[in-house]
């Protein structure tokens, strides 16, 4: 049995349906992310976890245990805000200390555990217990929101877009700190962004949504080389999506354009159906082939020097590649509007709907 | 040219302002002939019938605050999480009293709560004083709920409520330990107010025939000269301090000087 079970959550405002159908289920200790564009219903699915949403159909199960009747402040769900918000008339210790103190546990227990939930996020009490929010950053802000939610060891964390309201790179560290934290202690955790790499990279399982469907759920390495839809392939990464017509369906011969290519692979469609491809731009390379590659011909439009990659948007035959390479300093970049060379292997052709 | 005519607007300001209160701070200390005394100020303040309205008024002006805090607070809470759309229509009830005379009001009273109605609290001293009470509440709501809820916007309610909730917060805990200490400022603010209002309010109080501070002020202006401007110079000092205490708690309350940041 999972440890959190969704089952044909519904929930409209108005006429409006924001969340359609949605089910999963979450074993204990997952990591799952929520991922998707504003306004797919993905914090509404948090909400009605967290009981600040009751769902108009459906049933929501912790530990076997039906939710729904229950208010918030009984579920034991803790929760982490985009706008982290802490308590501003209470310290950091007291901040921490509140959901232990609203549970009525001692005031020794509570003064431990507000210590090593501290300890856990790298804000030792004796430095930062008696500060306030404002007299610390948005990330450390982000981090006692963290603890306070944990500090009453709840059995499910919620995390409501956390990183978003913060600067690039104490994002990148936070979310690595997250995940750890998260491992260390075990807790099952729905974790809600728009952000494809912060979900790719923390979590155990992606849940893509889309216009309040759950387009996809997997592994982030399924969700990314194997995308079950269109929405997903297109939402999830940089994708150069292209149409083909299926030639053979066994042996994966396929029409590009009047352009023949081989997947040796077993399609989804009959001979004679359209199919959607499409290509990741680190499955293009630039210049001659290896014997099975496929090429084409066509002309750089813009380059973008991203560090350690460099991003070439090529236009092949009127359709736009997006193409990734590894910088290197003794291979400099073409120049917009100079002729190059792509190739592929056809191993690397995403069916999208596969 | 336009700093000094700044200047001398400033300058005009400040002598129309300042000038009846110096004449009659200064004409209060002539009680005693041909030399300044506070011997008018000695002679309300051994006044035994100044300390019993005193009393009585900075009694009813508690009774009215906390009255207030409770029906203020929960209301403009409750009206910012769970009925933003109801806001407008709040704020009309909340500003009537400023266009409803208060002997319109307290005529009203007597009307409804008098002997012979089915509450009768005209009939006792203590029910008389519960509608005054009252009617100090409603005269007080306009300040009250301004404060509370200028407070309460600059509290982000629904996050910091969901935020509790989600620790296990009951709607009481919500409110007494991070609604109520979060807009504690603006409370005090309104808690001052509604004091200063209620030690000057006379109409409700004579009407009711109640042995409050501003009667007291009326009658003592009947038959003396000193001592009626000694008082209405207490009675400023009185709204002075409570002013200054606004400030002074704004400024010690550490969390909210933060966010005024």
């Amino acid at each position: 049995m999972s440890h959190l079970d969704l089952q044909g959550l519904q929930k409209s405002f108005g006429a409006n349906r924001v969340v359609r159908d949605f089910s999963l289920s979450i074993d204990k200790g997952e990591f799952v992310s929520l991922l998707g564009p504003s306004g797919c219903g993905k914090t509404t699915v948090l909400r009605m976890v967290a009981g600040f949403e009751t769902p108009d159909t459906g049933a929501i199960r912790l530990e076997g245990r039906d939710l729904i009747p229950l208010r918030t402040n009984a579920r034991n769900v803790g929760m982490v805000f985009q706008a982290y918000a802490l308590f501003p008339n209470l310290t950091v210790a007291q901040n921490v200390g509140f959901g232990l103190k609203v549970a009525g546990v001692p005031r020794q227990e509570t003064a431990e555990r507000v210590a090593e939930m501290l300890d856990l996020i790298g804000l030792p009490v004796g430095d930062f217990g008696s500060r306030y929010p404002f007299q610390l950053s948005g990330g450390q802000q982000q981090r006692v929101a963290l603890a306070r939610a944990l500090a009453p060891r709840p059995r499910v964390l919620l995390l409501d877009e956390p990183l978003s309201a913060l600067d690039a790179k104490v994002r990148v560290r936070l979310r690595s700190e997250i995940r750890t934290i998260q491992r260390h202690l075990g807790i099952t955790t729905i974790f809600v962004t728009h952000d494809q790499e912060e979900a790719l990279s923390i979590s155990d399982r992606v849940v893509v949504m889309n216009a309040g469907i759950l387009e996809q759920a997997g592994t982030p390495f399924e969700v990314y080389n194997h995308p079950a839809t269109a929405f997903v392939a297109s939402f999830v990464g940089t994708l150069t999506p292209f149409e083909a017509r299926v030639l053979e369906s066994e042996t994966g011969l396929v029409d590009v354009s009047g352009r023949r290519l081989r997947l040796g692979r077993r399609l989804p469609r009959a001979a004679g159906e359209a199919l959607t491809l499409a290509l990741r731009p680190e499955a293009l390379r630039l210049g001659r082939p290896e014997d099975e590659a496929i090429q084409l011909s066509g002309v750089a439009r813009e380059v973008e020097f991203m560090g350690s990659i460099i991003r070439i948007r090529a236009e092949v035959g009127g359709t736009p590649f997006v193409l990734d390479t590894f910088n290197r300093p003794d291979a400099p970049p073409p120049a917009p509007g100079e002729a190059v060379d792509i190739s592929f292997s056809p191993r690397d052709v995403i069916v999208v709907g596969a | 040219m336009t700093r000094i005519a700044a200047w001398t607007i400033f300058l005009l300001g400040c002598i129309y302002f300042a000038l009846p209160l110096w004449g009659m701070t200064e004409f209060s200390l002539r009680m005693r002939r041909g030399e300044y005394s506070f011997d008018a100020y000695a002679s309300i303040l051994s006044n035994p019938e100044f300390q019993r309205t005193f009393l009585f008024s900075v009694t009813m002006a508690l009774v009215t605050i906390v009255v207030g805090v409770l029906l203020v607070v929960p209301t403009a809470f409750w009206v910012r999480l769970k009925m933003p759309e109801l806001r407008p229509f709040v704020e009309f009830v909340t500003l009537l009293p400023l266009v409803i005379p208060a002997i319109v009001v307290v005529f009203g009273y007597i009307r409804l709560y008098n002997t012979g109605s089915w509450l009768p609290l005209t009939g006792t001293a203590m029910g008389t004083n519960a509608l005054l009470a009252m009617g100090y509440v409603m005269l007080a709501l306009p300040y009250m709920y301004r404060a509370v809820d200028t407070g309460l916007r600059a509290v982000d309610v629904p996050t910091l409520t969901e935020a509790a909730q989600s620790l296990g917060a009951g709607w009481i805990t919500i409110l007494g330990r991070v609604i109520l200490p979060n807009v504690l400022t603006a409370v005090l603010s309104g808690a001052f107010l509604t004091f200063a209002i209620v030690i000057g309010e006379f109409t409700m109080a004579a009407i009711l025939n109640r042995p409050a501070f501003g009667p007291f002020m009326q009658r003592l202006g009947q038959d003396r000269a000193y001592e009626p401007t000694a008082l209405a110079v207490i009675a400023f000092v009185i709204t002075w301090a409570c002013m200054g205490l606004i400030s002074l708690v704004a400024r010690t309350q550490k969390h909210t000087r933060a966010a005024g940041r």
